[in-house]
């Protein structure tokens, strides 16, 4: 669907982006024209107040939500004029997610659960279990592929769903408070994963974050402030 | 994809063995009762044809009355037979082999401490053979018991095994009423009918003995005809039923009042009773099926709000919408099938019981089970897609969000 090389365009590139919720007197302008340009391999975090828009911003970059107006070039595509269902090959496809709350099967082992992008993939049984083992492996969780989320601790839970995200080989990975629902010393451990995957992998990575230690684990800093990007700077890991 | 699907839906409704057992009861009781009712109808048709042959297909009845078939009242309104109007039957009809008349009634016959209500007959030696009893012990009547009437019986094997259990009955004195009647003979027991009635439940006794000291009239109540052998039984009955307009004087254009019945008939009439019991019960399944599929669609929808955070999950990974709804309605239509074939199971289980019950052949349908099951298919497919229709509906960014 998108060449990259077919566009001179970044590999993300929002322009005057605005979702409006609501109507009349109840309108709320979560985000209220975005311009932002995010290049292949990036390590970009988010940051800002509550309800300043980062996970509409999100949901809009990962192709779960489309804006109420403005412009937005994944790969050289304006998803503004995708079906549904085109969405959701691009998701399948290009995009891997990562939640606050894990988000795991219940009852589903953690192998099973890496596998469930590659079943929509069309993978066979083989080349699917080699892949969600190797993708285990990556977050080092190898010895608990048959364990069910019940029985992990949160900061596996979250590496099972790390590896859910990369299973599906994408391209960028969203993931909005990943590090929420953890201490300090499991966050760090879950930032090590990512930053890993973005220098060794090249994977470009967009995550949302409350905590100034998780962001400097990230090259780019984006400040948000009621729905609009306030500061767009390089963290100092960067250097 | 498909597989995993249906192994996807399978893993979801073991998960909940309990709850799907129960979802699909319904349709379990639906298809078992539908299986049941045609294993058993087709067997007692099979037992009743069967039965039919064995009687003799040259065995013809003459009542009183029309409409015998549809249940009217037979012979209310209308002039009862005689004896004399059988003789004239018998002796005009060449393809009449032998015609007996018939006076019945019911009455309860005393031999010392033990008694039984059966059913009594008045007839001549004619009926023997017209319906094939044959003598075990002692005779038949002879000419002047038959000509005055006298107080002598002929008995079945149950009026025997109840009144005089291991005890000879030839030669004893039975009560009926205030009549004190001879034991001559004992009938060769036929056991019990198709329709389930006790063939040698009964006393015959010479029909003026009957008419006279029993019944206090001279009705005949039928007659029972044996045509002639290779005489087809269409054609003795038409000459039959001119003989006997004739012989009651119904004129042209007017309607007969009495019927004419061929064990060919009796059998259809008794397969169309059949008929009706499978048809009701038809109805039952039906009105099962719908409650079941109702039920399922229950189910379905509190899966789908139970598991909305699971449809979320697979939607942001890259499900499409057809995939989501794919996964809800195989799942409803195995749920469904589990249901069916569970009673294919109880239906055939159910009809191999009452088969031995009824001492009647079992004899499944393929066809039917086939039925039933593309049946609860469909089940699953029509009340499984609103539900699965709504997950599929989900928007991916909500159904996350819930908890
Ligand atoms: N479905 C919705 N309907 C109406 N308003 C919404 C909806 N989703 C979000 N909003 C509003 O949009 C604004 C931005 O919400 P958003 O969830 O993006 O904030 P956030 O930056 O992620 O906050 P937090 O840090 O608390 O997660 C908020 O004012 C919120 O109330
Ligand atoms: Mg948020």
């Amino acid at each position: 669907m998108a060449d990259p090389a077919s566009t001179d365009l970044p590999l993300i590139r929002l322009r005057d982006i605005s979702r409006v919720y609501g109507m009349g007197e109840a309108e709320v302008r979560a985000l209220d024209g975005i311009n932002l340009d995010i290049e292949k391999g990036e390590f970009v975090a988010i940051m800002g107040p509550s309800g300043s828009g980062k996970s509409t911003a999100m949901n809009v970059l990962g192709c779960l939500d489309v804006p109420t107006s403005g412009q937005y070039h994944f790969n050289g595509v304006e998803v503004a004029h995708l079906t549904q269902d085109q969405r959701a090959l691009l998701r399948r496809h290009y995009l891997g997610f990562i939640f606050q709350g894990y988000n795991l099967l219940p009852r589903t082992s953690a192998l099973q659960n890496v596998e469930l992008p590659l079943i929509y993939k069309g993978l066979g049984r083989a080349e699917r279990h080699a892949a969600a083992t190797e993708a285990l492996a990556k977050v080092g969780l190898a010895h608990r592929a048959s364990h069910d989320p019940s029985e992990l601790s949160g900061g596996q839970q979250q590496r099972v769903a790390i590896a859910r995200a990369l299973a599906g080989n994408p391209q960028v990975i969203l993931a909005d408070e990943p590090t929420g629902n953890l201490d300090t010393k499991l966050s760090a451990e879950i930032m090590e994963v990512l930053q890993k995957l973005n220098e060794e992998d090249g994977l470009t990575i967009i995550m949302v974050t409350h905590e100034a230690d998780m962001a400097e684990f990230a090259h780019r800093l984006i400040w948000m402030v009621d729905g609009r990007i306030e500061r767009d700077g390089r963290t100092s890991r960067a250097a | 994809m498909l597989w995993e699907t249906v192994k996807l839906a399978v893993q979801a409704i073991f998960r909940n063995a309990l709850r799907s057992f129960l979802t699909v009861l319904g349709i379990v009781i639906g298809v078992g009762a539908v299986i049941a009712m045609v294993t058993v109808g087709q067997g007692s048709t099979e037992q009743v044809t069967a039965d039919v042959e064995k009687l003799g297909t040259n065995m013809l009845m003459v009542m009183p009355g029309q409409d015998a078939m549809e249940g009217g009242p037979v012979g209310t309104a209308v002039q009862l037979f005689s004896i004399r109007m059988n003789d004239l039957l018998e002796e005009e009809l060449g393809v009449i082999e032998v015609s007996a008349p018939l006076s019945m009634g019911r009455a309860r016959v005393v031999f010392g401490n033990e008694n039984r209500r059966t059913d009594m007959v008045g007839t001549d030696n004619r009926y023997f053979s017209a319906a094939q009893w044959e003598v075990e012990r002692g005779r038949l009547f002879d000419v002047t018991e038959l000509q005055s009437g006298k107080p002598v019986c002929v008995i079945g094997e149950t009026v025997r095994k109840d009144l005089f259990g291991t005890s000879d009955p030839i030669g004893e004195e039975i009560r009926i009423q205030t009549l004190s009647c001879e034991v001559i003979g004992l009938l060769k027991s036929k056991g019990a009918s198709t329709f389930g009635s006790d063939q040698d439940d009964f006393v015959i006794m010479p029909i003026r003995t009957f008419q006279r000291r029993i019944a206090g009239n001279t009705d005949v109540s039928l007659f029972i005809v044996s045509v002639r052998d290779g005489v087809d039984t269409e054609r003795a009955k038409t000459e039959i039923e001119a003989v006997m307009r004739d012989l009651r004087r119904i004129g042209r254009g007017e309607e007969d009042d009495f019927t004419v019945m061929d064990m060919k008939q009796l059998a259809t009439m008794l397969s169309g009773i059949t008929g009706i019991l499978t048809g009701l019960l038809s109805a039952v399944a039906a009105v099962s099926l719908l409650v079941g599929g109702i039920g399922i669609m229950n189910i379905m929808l509190v899966s789908v709000t139970e598991r909305t955070r699971e449809i979320g999950i697979r939607l942001a990974i890259g499900a499409q919408a057809w995939q989501v709804l794919l996964q809800f309605l195989v799942e409803a239509i195995i749920l469904s099938l589990f249901g069916g074939l569970i009673g294919i199971v109880v239906g055939l289980g159910m009809g191999l019981l009452g088969a031995n019950m009824l001492s009647i052949p079992f004899r499944p349908d393929p066809q039917i089970v086939l039925l039933a099951f593309a049946f609860s298919a469909a089940v699953g497919v029509v009340f499984g897609f609103f539900p699965a229709r709504r997950a599929a509906r989900l928007n991916p960014i909500d159904a996350l969000r819930r908890e």
